[in-house]
Order: C-alpha cells, then structure tokens, then sequence
C-alpha cells in the first residue's frame, strides 16, 4: 500500500500551493537533512520532470530548502527559506536532473556538511504529500517517512541483521518494514527498518555498539508538530 | 487496514452495522497503534484549520505569489448574499467556500490537502457550507473526514492522488468522489448509498487533464474546485436518492487508473499542454517568466569544488 492511513489522505496541515510540489517536497529535504544529521553547508538539487518544468510557480525550490532547514510542511516560513538559507550560509544549487527517474516529481539532494561528510538522496513526491525515497548515500533502500526509520550503515557480515533485529526486539521494537542493499559482496551495506514507534537514545546507542555497524541515523518527519506521532 | 476495495469497506460497515468513520477510526487506530483520542483529535484539528481557511478566503482578497489569481471567492459570495445564484443558494455556497480555500492555497497560505493541495477546496466548500446549513456539530464533521478518508484510501491506493501521475481525474476527481461520499453518510444514507455517490462522481470526471497555466495551482485548479463542490452535493443526492452506479465504484477507480496511465506527459502536471498552452496560457506563462532562466542541466553547473581544481 503506497498510502498508510487516514492522514496520507486527509493532510498533511501545509503551507500551499501544492502537495506535491510543495509539502512533499519539504518532506523530501527534510528526510535529506535528518540523514547527514546536520546542518549542510553546500546543497546541490536536481529535479526532474513535473518537479523541474514547474519548480519556481510551487515553490518546490522554496519548499526543498525550507525542509534542509528542517521546516514541517505548514510552517510559514517556508514561504522565505532560499533567504533564510543564504543568511546560515547555506549555498544551495539547482539544476535540471538528467536521465530517468523513478516518477515525475523526483527530486536528487546532495548535501555536504562543514566538516566534509556527505548524504545523498533520491525521493519522489508521490502525491497528497506523501513521499518516496528510492536511495539514500547511494543505496537502493526505501523509506517513505510516514514511520520512524532507522537508518544503518554497516559491513555486509553475517549476522549483523539478526543482531539489529534482535536489539529492537528485546526493546520491544517492532519494525513494519524493512529493505537493505549493498554495494558489493562484504563491502558496505545500508539497512533501513520502518518502526512503529519513536526510538530513544539508549535504544540507538545500543545499534551503534553492534558489530561491524560504522552509523545510525534516525530520519522521523513528526519530530516537527505537523502529524500524528 | 481491513480494507482493500470501496466493496469491501462498504460490506464491513454494512455487515457490522458501523458508519464508514467508524471503520476508517477502528483501522486507523489498529493500523498505528495510536489511541483513538488522539486520531480523533488531530482530525479535529484539521477540521478546525479547514473552517479558518474558509474565514480567511472568504473575509481577504488572496492574490497569489503570480498575480494571476485572486479575489473570485469572495465575487461568488457577494451573488450569494446579494444576488439570485442559478444553481440555488447551498450549491453557489459550497462553490464560494471552495474557491475561498483554494485561493488561499495558491497564496500559500495554510490549508489542509484532502487528498491533495491542488483539490484542497473541495472537501472544506462541502462540509463548511453543509454544516451552517444542517446545524451540524463539529464531531459530526469529522466523522465526516474519516468517511471521506476512507474513500480516499481506498481509490489513493487502487489508482492515483496526483495530477503528475494520474491527471486532475485523480486530484479534483478523487475529492469529489471523497466529498460525495462522505455527504451520503453525513445526511444518514448508508455505505452502499455512499459508495453509488462515489462511482457516479468519479464518472463524471474520467479524463480530465491537469493542465495548469504556467504550471501553478491556479488556472483551471481554482475553479474546478468550485465546481467540484457543486458537483459532489449533486452526486450525494443521487446517492441518497437511490441511484445505483451501473458500473461499481471499484471498477470505476480502476478505468481512473487506465485512463491517467494513458495520459500523456503533457496532460500530467507538467503545463506543456492543454490550457497551460492555449494562445492565453502561454502568453501569461512568458510573461510570468520573464527574466527567468531555465535549469541548466545537470552536468552544466555543478556547485564550486572547494579545492583542486585550480587546473
């Protein structure tokens, strides 16, 4: 099921035009900004399809910064966040994404922090202000931010995913959804789990001692007051 | 959720002699573990920001960012109140609250999407205006809400919400549908009563095309809401009067599938054809674009390394 629940339908609470090209496009920064977990200093966003012939009439570009600087979708301010981010000092580029993308309000987010770390992210806009994220920091890995989602970077070893599953577990834990993708056999993997409920820090710091884990990143859209928890 | 098809929702409500929002609260609440009272409330919320979007569209003149819209809402209602609207006094107050929301969506003001942004009058024009008219609580709204969710769910699910995938079929069409509904079950019809309502008013949409000037949710989007408000009472009625929609309502959602994945790109929210390109269309979409440059393509300009590439 592409939509969840009742509030995929009815809302979210945003700031208008549309809720594709605008609130889903701030739910797409967002989820761009919680993944680096910090505050990017260079962004570079390629858009394609709808997204790039219609960007500058919905705000799109307004909205996608507006969520890298962790805006809900119904905060005001979005109407001036390519202003609020030049004033943090936030250098943010747009071009037009070329190739095929997985739908036609895609949106690709490069970020780079202060010290040098990098995310990527490749979402789609999917309608009613839902979205879809395809990749994250290069893995094919989705998430769709209507749930808490843990986010995983590891080895690919055995055992590591009984190890996640079984922290979660014995915290009572439950996942909903989960996908994992590697970039070669043994090499770097990304797991993604879709929770049920909001992890604590003791929760997370518990992932990060596992083996062979290098990152845990937590992405949750209602942290914001915008939705139900 | 219990349900998969609006067949299916409609035999769980019939079977377990439930209105449609009380199987919509009952899955919501199963679904995400989240307390009733908390489902409730934030519906509640919503309602309340839907009724304020309506008192702003109606009480301000909401000029768009583009200047290309603005100000009809408020046109209507004058007709309302001072004039002799054609389509009867409740029918020209729906249109009025409609446009009023949806005016104030394209001045980016806050509004509820239901499903969508760019249909976000629809829903609000039909229960605001209703609920004057009836006397209404507030709680019996929301029920409302959950109905017209469930709908939605439903044909979000089975077909598509957004004009870039599925055309405006999908966006004002679903809202319709939703509104119409949701109406049935508001004036105590039941839920096979409902679900005819939604069939014959996703009919009467099928193939339209989102072909917004210049892109933006303005131009034909406002209007269409207005009419669509006026379009979903109608439905409702033919609903409660115990007209059947010939072909069932699943079926009609999936021909709405069938007919947006035909559609072409330039008909999909993209305002590279229909009226985004009429003679008047693109005359205001150069002038909108005046002075502003197209996207370079990705590999043209890519943002300044921050060392090495002084070669």
């Amino acid at each position: 099921m592409r939509f969840k629940n009742v509030f995929s339908i009815i809302g979210p609470s945003m700031v208008g035009p549309s809720s594709s090209h605008t609130a889903g496009a701030v739910r797409i920064g967002l989820i761009a900004r919680q993944l680096l977990a910090e505050e990017p200093v260079r962004v570079k966003i390629a858009l394609y399809g709808s997204f790039a012939e219609t960007y500058w009439g919905h705000g799109t570009d307004l909205a996608l910064a507006g969520g890298l600087l962790g805006y809900a979708t119904d905060d005001a301010r979005v109407a001036d966040a390519l202003e609020e981010a030049q004033r943090r000092g936030i250098e943010i580029a747009f071009v037009k994404g070329v190739g095929l993308a997985p739908h036609p309000n895609t949106a690709k987010l490069e970020l780079t922090a202060e010290g040098g770390r990098t995310a990527q992210v490749l979402g789609a806009s999917i309608g009613g202000g839902n979205v879809m994220i395809h990749e994250m920091n290069g893995f094919d890995v989705r998430c769709s931010g209507e749930y808490p989602t843990i986010v995983v970077l590891h080895d690919d070893r055995p055992g590591v995913l009984a190890s996640l599953t079984g922290v979660l577990g014995n915290s009572r834990t439950n996942i909903g959804y989960m996908g994992v993708d590697r970039k070669g056999r043994s090499g770097e993997a990304m797991t993604v789990m879709e929770l049920d409920s909001v992890p604590d820090i003791e929760l997370l710091e518990r992932l990060r001692k596992v083996d062979d884990v290098k990152e845990v990143t937590v992405i949750n859209l209602n942290g914001g007051e915008e939705k139900q928890q | 959720m219990r349900f998969r098809t609006l067949k299916e929702l409609a035999a769980i409500s019939m079977n377990e002699g439930k209105p449609l929002a009380e199987v919509m609260i009952e899955d919501q609440a199963a679904e995400t573990g989240v307390s009733r009272e908390e489902i409730v409330a934030q519906m509640t919320d919503y309602y309340g920001k839907m009724k304020e979007a309506v008192r702003r569209g109606l009480s301000e003149q909401n000029v768009s960012r583009s200047g290309l819209s603005g100000g009809d809402a408020v046109k209507v209602m004058d007709l309302v109140e001072n004039g002799t609207p054609s389509s009867g006094d409740p029918s020209s107050r729906a249109m009025a609250y409609a446009l009023a929301v949806s005016e104030v969506n394209a001045s980016m003001g806050r509004i509820i999407a239901t499903p969508t942004a760019g249909s976000c009058g629809i829903i609000p024009g039909v229960f605001v205006s209703s609920q004057e008219r009836f006397g209404w609580s507030d709680e019996h709204m929301v029920n409302g809400l959950f109905a017209a969710g469930a709908i939605g769910y439903v044909i979000a699910n089975n077909s598509f919400i957004s004009g870039a995938e599925g055309g405006c079929q999908a966006e004002v069409g679903s809202a319709i549908g939703m509104a119409a509904g949701a109406m049935v079950e508001l004036r105590g019809g039941n839920a096979e009563q409902a679900m005819n309502a939604v069939g014959l008013a996703l009919k009467n949409t099928l193939g339209l095309i989102c072909d917004p000037v210049a892109g933006l949710v303005e131009i034909p989007c406002i209007v269409r809401n207005g009419l669509g408000a006026v379009n979903a009472l109608a439905a409702a009625d033919m609903g409660l009067a115990g007209v059947c929609s010939a072909i069932p309502s699943d079926e009609v959602v999936g021909v709405m599938l069938e007919v947006g994945a035909a559609m072409p790109s330039g008909h999909r929210e993209t305002g590279l054809g229909g009226l985004a390109q009429t003679p008047t269309g693109r005359k205001l979409t150069e002038n909108l674009m005046r002075g502003r440059k197209p996207l370079e393509p990705e590999e043209a300009e890519l943002p300044a390394e921050p060392a090495g590439t002084t070669e």
